[in-house]
């Protein structure tokens, strides 16, 4: 296990990405793999700057990873604003390019790159978004 | 990240080198913004060099190609998409926004 605290600012992004590539890389997983989880923290994490703090340097995210058997755990707490992932509406590409608003991707592309996406909130400790990355083989 | 801007008889080419994300992104938009405002409309954005690509990116991206679209004045399009970055705009959708070429002559002489 290894938990790493970044402040929640976008230059932050680099390094958490770099944080979490290296440990997909030492749980195994392949280049389109370590891919996909950098672009799902990344995409996470720039919500949580985003909407759960409202903008930057207003908070910190706590970034933990953990090996699991058949793959790795990322879990990311804030304490920001509670997250409701059921009131963001998935994005609708199927409209005309002028029609299109720029919301909802970042969690659908979070869906799309893991297996497991979870949302946890309480009063005391935030936002906790638990993910899993599992091994095809 | 590095942006360069090269402009050719019938087009801009945009080179971005690095990594774009939340943070970088805004850079972006700041040169293809500056080739808008100039009434340039048609671009091509060459990502032979760029390895990350966020939602936030691609939202630059899908903003520009609104501006140059507008009354068929132009269009952005893309050349050198790594495979990994191609599969992550298909998956979420906005990749039928977009033409993309394999090399940069070929987008350069869509024009």
């Amino acid at each position: 296990m290894a938990t790493e605290k970044f402040p929640g600012r976008f230059e932050s992004l680099a390094g958490i990405r770099k944080f979490v590539s290296a440990a997909a890389e030492d749980a195994g997983f392949d280049d389109k793999e370590i891919y996909a989880v950098e672009l799902a923290v990344d995409e996470a994490c720039s919500n949580i700057i985003e909407h759960a703090y409202g903008g930057e340097g207003k908070g910190e995210i706590i970034c933990t990873c953990n090996d699991i058997s058949n793959g790795l755990e990322i879990v990311l707490k804030d304490n920001g604003v509670k997250f409701n992932p059921a009131e963001v509406a998935p994005p609708d590409f199927s409209i005309e390019l002028e029609k299109l608003k720029p919301r909802g991707a970042g969690l659908y592309l979070i869906h799309q790159m893991m297996d497991d996406v979870a949302f946890k909130f309480s009063s005391e400790s935030g936002n906790e978004l638990r993910m899993v990355k599992r091994k095809v083989n | 990240m590095e942006i360069t801007t090269t402009e050719y008889k019938r087009c801009d080419v945009v080179k971005t080198i690095g990594r774009i994300d939340s943070y970088t992104a805004p850079e972006l938009e700041e040169a293809l913004t500056g080739l808008t405002d100039r009434g340039r409309y048609k671009l091509v954005l060459d990502m032979t060099d760029v390895d990350f690509m966020s939602s936030k990116g691609w939202w630059v991206l899908i903003e520009t190609q609104k501006n140059c679209k507008r009354y068929n004045r132009g269009e952005l399009v893309l050349t050198g998409v790594q495979e990994r970055i191609r599969d992550s705009l298909n998956l979420v959708g906005m990749g039928s926004y977009f033409q993309i070429y394999d090399d940069l002559l070929s987008a350069v002489a869509n024009f």
